[in-house]
């Protein structure tokens, strides 16, 4: 038993978690004081220097509201669904690589909880499981419009699924490989991903949008159509485990989106400064958390621009025009390497 | 149709064309819209700290002016009441007894004067119809309320008070403009 | 490992149980998730992690989905559940008996247990599944996919709208 690996791993999950739920903490106030800017006002300001403690003041208030179970609702399953929402959002992190490797004590310690070879994969699994937690809570509030919004997270989640799964599929023909670390390292020197994939890039992060029910394809949770949609029956830290499955979910895809298109801990010029490998590893990661940074801004830009998509234009998008695109994607690629790159 | 701006469009449902199909010309001119508003000047203010200007001319809570001599100028003719749009104004009229000069300027004063607040659309009307200059509207705000009854405010709130110090300023309202109209032959009496 | 094993045993073969003897549809489903989620785990335990995320993605995330789905649209009243008499219950019980036993000697003759390849912990990683069925199972592979092809224009054929009854 190699016991400084296991508690190497373990200190290193907790700081991810740990590092997991802070960032999404102050993704909630990020989301507001971006909206305020471009709406021209400030935003919170109140709690704390430029309102940082804002998210603190949320998570307070909402340990301190009444907790409403229905009475006509299922109460395990009413439970069960912000319980899934939590946990394969915050699983999810365990496959990506935060970083290169570092030493320490003559030892080489990796910055990836677990190397899987099908570490993508795992990522859909995940999210793919995740679509129970929104869907078990709202059939379980026994509400019409809950039911509503978890129909319709179902199914839009089910079919901007394949989409994206094409879409990673010609990468994976690209890289060769379905180990997320593989991939981040094939992507050193500036060789990232979105330079040879540009349209599986876009409808991937098209997807990513999708999956974690941002705008434009809020719907299930679209206020002016749904009330709240699936979480309208919730209340307290269950309403509050489902908007920050939200955040958490935003915080990986952003993640992912940076590791498998946007070369990840890699950054450019990094060989030419000559600093120890260990300040190169942290300073990989910094710049990995910066890329992270810019497209959990992206997810906002776009929510506080674009308006919401209809229900029929939304699956005419998904089926009709991300999936032959995907399609066309896979088949090109599959023609270039065939006939180019592997001779 | 004569068009008053230009700024209308005519909206069609014709066909769209493959850019406007793959939507990302549009979603890159509307992003743009949006981060140009991020860096831009915020049009709000951190109320507390920082208020917004009055107008000089801002219609607020009423006031009952007093003369130099600390006499109320109101005498009760009535003349707001019956201008109130709102019918919001209303008064008990009353005479002054022996003694009372230093008290009510005119032989005819308001033994009790209303404004009900809930009612009241701060119009100055009041004020325009007033012909002795004792009832103007200033810029203090009407405070808010748990119930209706207080809204009902009565000379203990409306009158100024005695206090030369503490007299409420409305010269603001008084411009050049409204004193000349004042002037006026018609209105020489309000001297 | 071993004590792993017959944890996730245990939690298929109750939740299996469940799925058969629980009366609401929706926690049939659910059970019937945790048992597939629990077969994964077992893939685990040989190795078999492609074989094992595939199975959450395609069993767990998307058929059960579906299902969760239909049964969440359904209306499920206890009246429009029809109750079956006596007699058809227990004619049930022994069809569904001769048929177990049917299945238990016919896999009792046929199942030669010599393993095509030896087992190795490499053989479950996604290169070797990958090469395997792209070399060796080349053919039944691709028929498959035909099938789901064939499967899907049909879906299509049945979602198209018939222009020819008239039009709306």
């Amino acid at each position: 038993m190699d016991w400084t690996l296991y508690i190497y791993k373990t200190i290193f999950l907790f700081i991810i978690l740990l590092v997991t739920l802070v960032v999404a903490m102050y993704s909630t106030y990020g989301e507001r004081k971006v909206a305020a800017f471009m709406q021209d006002r400030r935003g919170p300001n109140r709690a704390g220097p430029f309102g940082l403690l804002q998210p603190l003041a949320d998570g307070v208030k909402m340990f301190m509201k009444e907790e409403i179970i229905p009475l006509s609702a299922n109460r395990v399953l009413f439970i069960l669904g912000p319980s899934i929402a939590m946990t394969t959002a915050l699983l999810t992190g365990v496959v990506i690589p935060w970083g290169g490797n570092l030493t320490i004590g003559g030892r080489e310690f990796s910055m990836q909880i677990a190397d899987l070879n099908i570490g993508i994969l795992y990522v859909f699994a995940m999210v793919s499981i995740g679509v129970y937690g929104i869907m078990i809570g709202g059939w379980a509030s026994n509400n019409k419009y809950a039911l509503y919004g978890s129909i319709r997270a179902a199914s839009q989640m089910i079919s901007y699924e394949l989409a994206m799964g094409m879409a990673i599929v010609a990468l994976v023909i690209t890289t060769g490989s379905l180990s997320l670390h593989e991939i981040v390292q094939q992507q050193h020197g500036m060789h990232w991903n979105v330079f040879y994939q540009p349209l599986g890039f876009l409808l991937f992060l098209t997807c990513a949008f999708a999956e974690t029910n941002r705008a434009p394809f809020d719907l299930p949770e679209c206020e002016t159509e749904l009330v709240g949609g699936y979480h309208t029956e919730y209340s307290s830290m269950k309403l509050g485990f489902y908007l920050f499955a939200e955040y958490i979910n935003m915080f990986i895809s952003s993640a992912v989106i940076a590791t498998v298109y946007f070369g990840g801990y890699n950054m450019p010029f990094i060989d030419q400064l000559g600093l120890s490998p260990n300040a190169l590893t942290l300073l990989g990661t910094a710049f990995f958390f910066m890329k992270i940074f810019f497209f959990i801004f992206l997810f906002m830009w776009v929510r506080w621009t674009l308006p919401r998509f209809r229900y029929d234009q939304l699956m005419n998008l998904g089926w009709k025009g991300l999936i032959p695109l995907a399609m066309f994607n896979i088949v090109a690629t599959g023609v270039y390497y065939y006939f180019f790159e592997l001779t | 149709m004569q068009q008053l701006t230009n700024r209308s469009k005519v909206v069609s449902d014709k066909k769209m064309t493959f850019l406007e199909k793959i939507y990302l010309p549009a979603i890159v001119k509307g992003m743009a819209i949006t981060l140009k508003h991020f860096f831009r000047k915020k049009s709000t203010i951190s109320y507390p700290e920082q208020t917004r200007p009055f107008s000089e001319i801002y219609r607020g809570q009423h006031v009952l002016k007093r003369d130099d001599l600390g006499r109320e100028r109101c005498t009760a003719c009535g003349l707001c009441a019956v201008a109130c749009p709102a019918e919001a104004i209303t008064m008990i009229s009353a005479e002054r007894k022996p003694g009372e000069e230093n008290l009510y300027r005119e032989e005819k004063y308001a033994s009790t004067y209303e404004i009900n607040m809930l009612r009241c659309i701060f119009c100055g009307d009041c004020e325009e119809a007033c012909p002795k200059e004792a009832i103007f509207l200033t810029d203090r705000i009407v405070a808010s309320e748990y119930k209706r009854d207080p809204f009902v405010y009565g000379k203990d709130i409306l009158v100024e008070p005695l206090d030369p110090n503490k007299r409420i300023d409305v010269s603001k309202r008084q411009t050049e403009s409204v004193l000349k109209f004042k002037q006026n032959k018609r209105f020489a009496h309000n001297k | 490992m071993v004590f792993l094993f017959y944890f996730l045993s245990a939690i298929m073969v109750i939740s299996a149980l469940l799925v058969v003897f629980s009366k609401s549809p929706i926690n049939n489903v659910i059970y019937l998730i945790i048992c597939f989620i629990a077969m994964a785990g077992h893939y685990i335990l040989l190795n078999a992690q492609f074989l094992a995320v595939v199975h959450i993605i395609v069993y767990t995330g998307a058929i059960m989905v579906l299902f969760l789905f239909v049964i969440m649209l359904l209306n499920l009243n206890k009246a429009i559940i029809p109750q079956k008499s006596a007699a058809a219950r227990i004619l049930a019980v022994v069809t569904g008996g001769l048929f177990f036993l049917v299945l238990i000697a016919a896999t009792r003759q046929t199942f030669v247990i010599t393993p095509r390849y030896a087992f190795t912990s490499e053989i479950g990683l996604v290169a070797n599944v990958g090469k395997t069925l792209f070399h060796e199972f080349l053919l039944p592979f691709e028929i498959s996919s035909v099938l789901f092809i064939s499967a899907m224009v049909g879906a299509v054929m049945f979602g198209k709208r018939d222009h020819s009854v008239g039009d709306d």
